[in-house]
């Protein structure tokens, strides 16, 4: 798939995140946007699963996993367009009875999820867990997460990192979704975390930087990472995103890290995101 | 109470590590994690039998939670061993949104419950542990008497399909299951029948219900004695059909009376079929360094307790 096919799903994903969250007028819309374009890419391009024959147990297939659960939105979408079920089901999105539920979870079975996340600081751990399982079932495949900065100041996130270095954990590729802002503010101002680079490197871990919206990067450091797999390490890619990417007003703050769009604000934003697979 | 047949005396975390052993060589799909504790919770024989299937998370008890939580993913069923303080309280979180909201077939095994831990102290004794266990929806909740049927029950609760908390402690106590009994996950067991008053325990509390059965058939009482090893899902026929003939209850656990075993029996009686109940818990209080029988006894939770409250629920009957 070329880059300008990905830009291309990118958009309508874009769209739908907007669409969602303000239908419903709450949701978490600045970092589903910020990560529209690495998730797009991992289920389009990199990862090996049939979303036809969903199975809890991930046999032989690459498993991802959400930690940061409130961008759910993104993760709904690219699993709908990419068929877990269908797109149609979007609009379900945080409705009484839906499978869609305000967090990931598994108890409604919507297709393409095996964890319930949204609690942070714990898709790292489970990752591992996952990882470990693959490695007993001489499973070859890669466990793939992604995270919110703002996460990584929960401990357990440590506590994981530390394992899944002493312990040679290689098949795990976790991602850091680094916008620098949080709920609160900017992260700098609500609690630093100093140098992630350095920080993942002392805790043992093989460290690659990516800009999470350039198709180019994305494509070459997933490749690296998975280069490296089965070598001893787990890679981390601090992937640099702007919250809000891809609607204006969204950018360049925190303030839309948890708050839906009204009816102006979302005519004004859909007209910054082109329609290009037909909206749900 | 009749003598009852005893097999010597044995603490219930080795039955744990004895059934986790044994299960082990049975099915291959049973893997261990321990949070630095694997003397205490006896799962060395485990370790050395299995080190590939043996997992040491060192001191960090939230990784542990979820990642037994994700090795279920491709058909591992974990076993988690550390004290019952560090496998609840501490994460509870991790435990409510990766295992028992997510339907995760973890064990979560737990020594260590209670006062009878001992001189540790209130910081380790938990008696807040099945009451925040049994609150979580899709969570099994088992607490088994004896060093017997701890083995049993780590056996049995490989076979069911999903989330189990496994209670068991510390000290030292006398076995009376038998060695060939099948432990049914939510069946209680009558140790005794009776006709005067029904004494439903669990834990370490069904010797302590045995011996002030002896007490109380000194004087003429006849007791019916079920250990309630499984608090939830909970033998509801097991308790109606028994009040049905006694008219009144004791209950008795080595927990908080906030939440525990007599709390769920006290629920089933008051919307089924309303009779005199005297709790045997902990009274809303943290424990203390001390032995474990004595602090039992400074609790209100000895054998003379028991007998004693055996007998008011009888006067209460009316």
């Amino acid at each position: 798939m070329n880059k300008e096919e990905l830009k291309s799903i990118a958009s309508q994903v874009r769209r739908d995140i907007v669409r969602m969250v303000s239908a419903v007028k709450s949701g978490h819309p600045g970092g589903s946007l910020g990560c529209a374009d690495f998730i797009t890419y991992l289920y389009f391009e990199s990862m090996k699963h049939d979303p036809d024959r969903f199975a809890m147990d991930a046999k032989d297939e690459d498993v991802f996993f959400l930690s940061n659960g409130h961008i759910s939105p993104v993760w709904y979408s690219v699993l709908a367009r990419k068929g877990y079920f269908p797109v149609s089901e979007l609009a379900t999105f945080r409705k009484i009875s839906s499978r869609l539920q305000g967090h990931p979870s598994t108890d409604k079975k919507l297709p393409g999820i095996r964890m319930a996340s949204g609690s942070l600081g714990q898709g790292l751990s489970v990752a591992i867990g996952t990882a470990v399982t693959k490695k007993l079932n001489n499973d070859s495949q890669i466990v793939y997460t992604l995270h919110g900065d703002g996460e990584l100041q929960e401990g357990q996130i440590w506590e994981a990192a530390m394992y899944a270095a002493g312990n040679k954990v290689d098949n795990l590729i976790a991602t850091i979704d680094y916008n620098g802002r949080q709920i609160d503010g900017d992260l700098e101002d609500v609690l630093p975390l100093g140098s992630l680079t350095e920080k993942w490197q002392a805790f043992g871990w093989d460290v690659l930087e990516m800009d999470g919206h350039n198709f180019e990067s994305i494509h070459n450091t997933l490749t690296e990472a998975k280069g490296k797999m089965g070598q001893g390490k787990p890679v981390v890619i601090i992937m640099k995103t702007e919250m809000g990417m891809g609607v204006d007003f969204m950018m360049g703050t925190h303030k839309w890290h948890g708050v839906a769009p009204n009816e102006d604000q979302l005519k004004d934003a859909l007209s910054q995101l082109k329609e290009t697979l037909g909206d749900y | 109470m009749e003598s009852i047949e005893t097999f010597g005396n044995k603490d219930t975390r080795s039955g744990f590590g004895e059934g986790l052993a044994e299960l082990g060589a049975r099915n291959e799909n049973v893997v261990a994690l321990c949070a630095d504790l694997t003397g205490s919770l006896k799962m060395n024989a485990f370790q050395d039998a299995f080190p590939n299937r043996f997992f040491q998370v060192g001191i960090a008890e939230a990784n542990m939670m979820s990642m037994a939580a994700g090795m279920t993913i491709g058909g591992k069923i974990p076993f988690t061993g550390t004290f019952a303080n560090f496998s609840t309280g501490r994460v509870y979180d991790q435990i409510r949104q990766s295992i028992a909201y997510s339907q995760k077939n973890v064990k979560i095994c737990a020594s260590h419950a209670g006062l009878t831990l001992g001189e540790d102290g209130a910081t380790h004794q938990i008696l807040e542990d099945i009451g925040m266990m049994r609150m979580l929806p899709n969570m099994t909740v088992i607490v088994p008497a004896d060093f017997n049927q701890t083995k049993q029950a780590t056996i049995a609760i490989a076979d069911h399909q999903g989330p189990v908390y496994l209670r068991f402690g510390r000290p030292v106590m006398p076995i009376f299951v038998k060695p060939d009994a099948v432990f049914q996950i939510g069946k209680a067991d009558i140790i005794q029948k009776g006709t005067d008053v029904t004494i439903i325990a669990c834990g370490h509390m069904v010797w302590k219900s045995i011996e002030a059965a002896q007490l109380l058939a000194a004087k003429g009482i006849s007791v019916e004695l079920i250990n309630m090893h499984t608090i939830k899902p909970l033998d509801e026929a097991a308790i109606l059909k028994s009040v049905a003939k006694t008219k009144c209850v004791v209950t008795a656990e080595e927990h908080m009376a906030n939440g525990g075993l007599g709390e769920a029996v006290a629920r089933v009686l008051a919307s089924k079929t309303p009779a005199p109940q005297e709790f045997i818990a902990v009274n809303d209080s943290f424990g203390e360094s001390g032995k474990p029988m004595d602090l039992m006894e400074k609790y209100g939770l000895g054998a003379t307790h028991i007998e004693a409250a055996a007998q008011k629920a009888m006067q209460r009957k009316g």
